[in-house]
């Protein structure tokens, strides 16, 4: 029995994209981290592309198959880190699809990864303390993960820029054009 | 102007990023300075008998006498601060235990039935009851 799914070019563009987002998850989890939450989150990076090449559509997408197929991958599906993960992407897309309505001129992929990357601990921080861990002693790690959120929003930013800048160039390395 | 990656990486920031990053490192330092400070009293509370006496600002240096079973305890406000400096009580302990700063610390004279509590905005957390 043979089994035919139709499927459209943008099917297989967003596959692709989330498979490049769960990839630099999956190599994120083996970098070891000081305090348990604190990642680089480079597959913001994909979502960030992602939004600027393809709009809000598809980066909701390229986000929900990336936190889904990527806590399968790692064994925390329905898990708590898994809930954590997903309220994360939630609330880093909510604050880009805000985000995005700056004006260009003056806001630049920085300032939207910045914006994700704070909405992403905000979002994180608000489901460990109403779920949980609901003891104020949590907030004491609130301004740690607010520094790393700057320090990493501010990095993914800059290389979504680079990889954005080097796509209008002739002969740059396209991360995202078709093969 | 056209912005490539041959600029550097600098040139990849925009006035509007910037000024993200400054607001960003603003909130993160507003963060540390509220969350991993101990919360500056502002006012002492003091108490005799289970009552309280007096409510005394702590920017105004004064003394204060709160009278109790044994006799009088001097309250003193210095700098911000606030101690017991003179008690009837036998072993001394509230006035051993110096000058208090911060909200939620206190200092109990128990036999003189004389308390004094330092208040702010925002109270620490009592281990007695949590």
């Amino acid at each position: 029995m043979h089994i035919h799914i139709q499927t459209t070019a943008e099917d297989h563009r967003i596959a692709r994209l989330a498979a490049f987002a769960i990839g630099l998850s999956l190599v994120e989890a083996a970098i070891p981290s000081p305090l348990p939450g604190i990642k680089p989150g480079l597959a913001n990076i994909i979502t960030l592309l992602v939004l600027e090449r393809f709009g809000m559509r598809a980066a909701i997408w390229v986000s929900l198959l990336r936190v889904v197929a990527g806590s399968l991958l790692l064994g925390t599906f329905l898990s708590p880190s898994f809930v954590l993960s997903a309220s994360g992407a939630a609330a880093s897309l909510a604050a880009l699809a805000l985000a995005r309505h700056l004006p260009k001129a003056a806001f630049g992929p920085v300032s939207m990864s910045i914006a994700a990357s704070f909405a992403h601990v905000a979002g994180q921080m608000a489901v460990v303390y109403l779920w949980l861990i609901p003891h104020a002693g949590i907030l004491y790690l609130v301004p740690v993960f607010a520094a790393a959120a700057l320090l990493f929003g501010s990095v993914n930013g800059l290389i979504t820029a680079r990889l954005l800048a080097d796509e209008q160039a002739p002969a740059g390395c396209a991360v995202l054009s078709p093969p | 102007m056209k912005t490539t990656g041959n600029d550097g990486l600098l040139g990849l920031i925009k006035p509007g990023d910037w000024l993200v990053m400054v607001g960003g490192a603003a909130a993160t330092a507003w963060l540390f300075a509220a969350l991993w400070q101990g919360h500056a009293a502002d006012k002492a509370v003091v108490r005799a008998g289970g009552k309280v006496v007096a409510e005394l600002s702590l920017t105004q240096n004064r003394s204060f006498l709160a009278h109790g079973p044994l006799g009088t305890s001097r309250i003193e406000i210095r700098d911000r601060r606030a101690r017991v400096a003179q008690d009837p009580s036998p072993r001394q302990y509230c006035v051993q235990q110096g000058w208090l700063s911060k909200a939620g610390e206190a200092a109990l004279c128990l036999p003189n039935q004389v308390s004094l509590e330092l208040t702010g905005t925002k109270k620490l957390y009592d281990s007695l009851s949590y």
